[in-house]
Parts: C-alpha cells; sequence; structure tokens
C-alpha cells in the first residue's frame, strides 16, 4: 500500500518588515534576510491565518495566474529556505551543545593593567554601587612578568588564528604607560615569531593623554576609545575627580589633541547614559561635530537596583526616540553613500550583513578572556578582580570546569525566555555581566531590555531593507570595509 | 532562487546551497544505468517485499532469490557481502536458497 504525503504547511521563525514598498523577512533559524517578490510574499499572506495544505496553496497560487509548475517550484524554494514548514518533516532543534568547545582558541586579551583611576565616575561598575569586584589585598597596577605571561597565553592558546588582539583596559589605562609600552613591543614580537599578527586597542578617559603618548598610539596603531559622556554640564555631571570637580576642561584639549594627531585609527567615543544624561542629540552632535570623533556609541548604564544613577523609566523611551532620529540621520548618510558616526546602528548593520546567529551574547569566555592586574583570568574585564568569577590564572593557564560552567549558562539554549524571541541571533540574551549584577546569575537573559533589543533589531532591519533597495553598493562596502578600530 | 533574493552573506549561502541541489546528481538517473535487482529497496517497487495479503507466500518470486541478485549483480556491493574481492565463496554451501540459506554465515571484513 503507498500513502502518498500531503504536506500541510506553516510559516516558519521569521520577522517580517517592509522597507521602501519592498518587503523582507529575517529568518531567525538562519540570520538571513530575504527580499520577497509579490508571489512569495502572497505565500506568507495566505499562511498568516494558519497552516495550509500544499494543495490548497497551489491552487491559491493558480487562482492568481501562477501556473501549477511555478507554484511548486515557489513552494519548494520558500521551504528549502525554512520560510515554511511542513508538517511532514520533522524539524529536530539542532542540538545544544552540553558544553562548549573547551579548544576554542583563544583571540583576544583585555588587559586590566592598572585598576586604578584618577576620576571617580559615580555609575562606575568597578567602583560603584553595583561593583562586583573585590581587589583588597591584590595588585593595583599589573608587573611585567604577568603582562608577559599574559601575552605568551593568548599566542599559546589561539591556534589556528592569525591575527589576535589585545585590549588595554582599567582603572585608568594611561596611569599604567610604561607597561602598556613593554607590552605592545613585547607581543608584536611574540606574534611575529608565532607567524601572527597583533592588534592593540585601549579605552581611556583621555585625562592623562600627552603628545608623546598620542604619538605612540598613533605609530603603533592603536585603536582608541574613549569613554565620555558629552558637552560640559554632561560630562561634569558624574566624570569627576574624587575631589568632585569636573573633568571636563583637562579632557577636552588633550581629545583634541588625539583626534588631530592620532591618523591611523578611527578614535571612538563610548557614552554611557544615566539619570539625567539622556540628551542624545546634543551629546551626539557635540562628540561628533565639534570635538571630531569618528564613531559614537551609546550605552545606558548598568545597574541593579534603582540607583541615583539608573535611568529612570521614562527616560529610556526618550533616549530610544533620539536614537531613532540618528539612524534616520545614518540611513539618509548611507543612501548617498556617506558614513554616519553613529555606532548603534553601524554595529547591528554589521552583524546582519553577515547573518550572525549567536550561540553566546558576546565572545566573553570563550574567545576572549579578561586579566586582572594580578593575573587572574576572567570572563570578561566586566569580570575582572571579582572573586565569584575567577576563570583561572594567566600562569596555571585557562580553569576549564569553571569556563564550561560560565559557557554552559551563557547559552542561548539555555535561556528559557529567549526561546520564542525573534531577536535571539543577535541577543542570545544580552550581557553576562549585566544579568550577573541585575539578576545575581550570568546566565539569565536581560528581560529588562528585550523590548528596547526588539525595537532596536526591528529599526535595523528596516534600515537594512531600504538600503539593500535604495544603495546596495553601500551594503557591498560597508561588508567589505575593514573594521577600523 | 526566483522568488526570494538573498540580501545578507547567510542568506547567500543557502541560496548558493539551493543551486547546488538544482544541479545535484540523483543517483541511478544516468545513462547507462548500472544493474539493479529487480525489487532492490534502492529502485522502490511496491509488490516484491510482501504479496497482496500482506505476507511473503504469494510472490511470484521466492524473498530469497535476493541473495544471489545482491550478491552476483548488483552494482553496489553493500548490502550483502562482496563477491568480486573478499567472499567469493559466501554462497558455495547454498544450492538451492530457499532451502539451503541457512548455511550462509555472516561476514567479517
Amino acid at each position: 500500500m503507498t500513502v502518498m504525503l500531503s504536506h500541510r504547511y506553516r510559516a516558519g521563525e521569521y520577522r517580517s518588515f517592509a522597507a521602501a514598498d519592498a518587503r523582507f523577512i529575517y529568518v531567525v533559524g538562519a540570520g538571513s534576510i530575504f527580499q520577497l517578490d509579490a508571489a512569495a510574499a502572497q505565500v506568507l499572506d495566505l499562511l498568516e491565518d494558519g497552516a495550509a495544505d500544499h494543495g490548497d496553496l497551489v491552487r491559491a497560487l493558480g487562482d492568481r495566474g501562477m501556473p501549477a509548475a511555478d507554484a511548486y517550484e515557489l513552494v519548494r524554494e520558500l521551504r528549502f529556505a525554512g520560510v515554511i514548514l511542513s508538517d511532514q518533516a520533522a524539524y529536530a532543534p539542532a542540538p545544544a551543545p552540553d558544553h562548549p568547545p573547551a579548544d576554542f582558541p583563544l583571540q583576544a586579551l583585555v588587559l586590566n593593567i592598572t585598576n586604578q583611576c584618577n576620576l571617580a565616575c559615580t555609575y562606575c561598575y568597578e567602583f560603584g554601587a553595583d561593583k562586583i569586584a573585590t581587589p583588597q589585598g591584590k595588585k593595583k597596577y599589573m608587573s611585567i612578568d604577568t603582562a608577559r605571561e599574559s601575552v605568551d597565553l593568548l599566542i599559546a592558546q589561539s591556534a589556528g588564528r592569525k591575527g589576535v588582539h589585545i585590549t588595554f583596559f582599567g582603572g585608568e589605562t594611561l596611569m599604567n604607560f610604561p607597561l602598556l609600552k613593554d607590552v605592545v613591543a613585547y607581543a608584536t614580537d611574540r606574534a611575529r615569531q608565532a607567524g601572527k599578527t597583533v592588534g592593540f586597542s585601549l579605552t581611556t578617559n583621555a585625562t592623562l593623554l600627552t603628545p608623546a603618548i598620542i604619538q605612540f598610539l598613533s605609530d603603533n596603531e592603536i585603536g582608541v576609545t574613549v569613554s565620555m559622556d558629552g558637552p560640559p554640564d554632561l560630562q561634569d555631571r558624574h566624570r569627576v575627580y574624587k575631589s568632585g570637580k569636573g573633568s571636563y576642561a583637562v579632557v577636552e584639549p588633550r581629545l583634541r589633541a588625539l583626534i588631530a594627531g592620532h591618523r591611523t585609527r578611527a578614535i571612538t567615543a563610548r557614552v554611557t547614559l544615566t539619570d539625567g544624561v539622556t540628551d542624545v542629540l546634543r551629546i551626539y552632535r557635540h562628540l561628533k561635530d565639534d570635538l571630531g570623533f569618528h564613531e559614537v556609541g551609546f550605552a545606558p548604564v548598568t545597574s541593579g537596583d534603582a540607583r541615583s544613577y539608573s535611568l529612570a523609566a521614562g527616560e529610556m523611551d526618550g533616549v530610544l526616540a533620539q536614537f531613532h532620529l540618528l539612524a534616520d540621520e545614518w540611513l539618509e548618510h548611507a543612501i548617498a553613500g556617506r558614513s554616519h558616526g553613529f555606532s548603534n546602528v553601524s554595529e547591528t548593520i554589521s552583524e546582519l550583513i553577515q547573518g550572525v546567529h549567536k550561540s553566546h551574547p558576546c565572545g566573553a569566555g570563550l574567545g576572549l578572556l579578561g586579566v586582572s592586574p594580578s593575573g587572574d583570568l576572567s570572563p570578561c574585564h566586566r569580570f575582572t578582580d571579582a572573586d565569584t568569577h575567577t576563570m583561572g590564572h594567566v600562569s596555571s593557564g585557562i580553569d576549564r570546569d569553571r569556563q564550561r560552567d560560565f559557557l554552559a549558562r551563557g547559552h542561548v539554549d539555555a535561556k528559557y525566555e529567549c526561546q520564542s524571541c525573534w531577536a535571539r541571533p543577535l541577543c542570545a540574551g544580552g550581557c553576562h555581566h549585566e544579568a550577573f549584577v541585575r539578576y545575581g546569575d550570568t546566565g539569565h537573559a536581560n528581560l529588562h531590555y528585550c523590548d528596547w533589543i526588539r525595537e532596536w533589531t526591528d529599526r535595523c532591519l528596516r534600515i537594512y531593507g531600504e538600503l539593500a533597495v535604495k544603495n546596495p553598493a553601500f551594503l557591498e562596502r560597508f561588508a567589505q570595509r575593514k573594521a577600523l578600530s | 532562487m526566483k522568488h526570494l533574493r538573498p540580501l545578507n552573506k547567510k542568506a547567500a549561502r543557502i541560496d548558493e546551497a539551493a543551486s547546488l541541489l538544482e544541479e545535484d546528481v540523483v543517483a541511478l538517473q544516468q545513462q547507462p544505468r548500472p544493474h539493479v535487482p529487480m525489487g532492490c529497496s534502492l529502485a522502490f517497487s511496491p509488490g516484491w517485499e510482501v504479496d497482496a495479503g500482506g505476507g511473503t507466500a504469494g510472490l511470484c518470486q521466492p524473498v530469497e532469490r535476493d541473495i544471489y541478485d545482491c550478491y552476483v549483480t548488483c552494482f553496489w556491493p553493500v548490502q550483502v557481502p562482496d563477491h568480486v574481492n573478499y567472499s567469493p565463496d559466501w554462497a558455495s554451501n547454498c544450492a538451492v536458497a530457499t532451502k539451503d540459506w541457512r548455511n550462509l554465515d555472516l561476514v567479517f571484513p
């Protein structure tokens, strides 16, 4: 007896969006983006109210003038791309690894070369009310030996990678500039011996920049990210010296010298949005147009319970409204073939071009580790010096058990709430550190910003769609662009 | 793909896989075809494995005949021992398959 399969189709998991009079879908399972033609859009509309039989679909398409052979092909194509699903096929979800690959090669280290800082920003996650670091009795400045051991670990653990990266972090990195210079020379040498290339970047508050330092950063093509909150009134609100004095007046001339003198890498500003520091447009204009930063990125402050500096409930909506205005500008620029410095769009667009599908929200504990001044390893710089999250030591290597535990918790498949979210390929539950501060578990989904993430991802998808229609060459250039920082 | 225009790298890879599928070579479809024994499970032909009543008694040929057809004539020496290279004597104790099939032994390559 022969049983003919009768397929019944339903819509797959995708995010449908429209831009520039065209229709698109973002297919969640793959992270792929397709533009739909009218016929494909018709099928999705037909399936909107629920499942339909293969025969009914073909007939419905026939009623609209499509020959049966073409309709078969269309259905097959949609099924192949995972846009529609058949009830006759078993869609076993890809099995989640019980543990991440233990031999995943390192790509980057964040060296916390000092945990000391000449500023006392009130919201700092390293020293503020939400700090998880336990620096008591530990080294305040990294020693040359520890730094070199870190470099050796990076080279030894990066099998198969052509390029590795070292980020200097603090504290204030420039308070340990002699060490930084030594590491650059040592790592360049070691990488050459190992047949690899090594890149560098640092994060600084810019208060200690000198002409000699700027020259060194430029000569060695070191990417610079400056933590800065905007014009004087906003910068001086939280970014203050221990005396309470604001830092803008000290930072401004040094920044101008940096941006004028450092021509080999993009200079990026990283703004922390806090209570009262939500004037995104004014901050952007000041940092981009007045000071001349190449890129400006914004992130809301990390905080546990409501702190005096936390964004108030309504403030985030205002922030997002301004993000949308900057996104409009970004799109206008892109359609005209020009780049725009609003990183929050650029970053997401880069990920959409690749079609990333993340198992983990970021590389922390996977290809990236943080190193504390005393040489303790941690998942990333945000966990530096936190005894709860030590992941080995540069002298003894990576603690594989703790790494496994961290990565197993942080895997997107371990986050129940994420399973029904279409934005999970890009978000994967959000920052491990933020989750720990907020929920006490690095593996907890950051539920407090799900709506923002979805809104923002949707916005970037529509930008993507519009560009794909109006200036596809820009997207191609963007894909090829070697990240400058 | 005709109806979906790939817009990112992941979509391009799916598109590429789809076009490979179009050009896919399907086994046994090229000419000249290799010898495929009648009733071979590769060339699905209903009515061979079971008779109209669901048993094997009423088949037009005994089920045991595939021992020789697979063993000697099939182009794809996998399902049964390979008489050309490794097991030339496998069926030597089995003159009449319906009676002597118990003499066929396991083969350990």
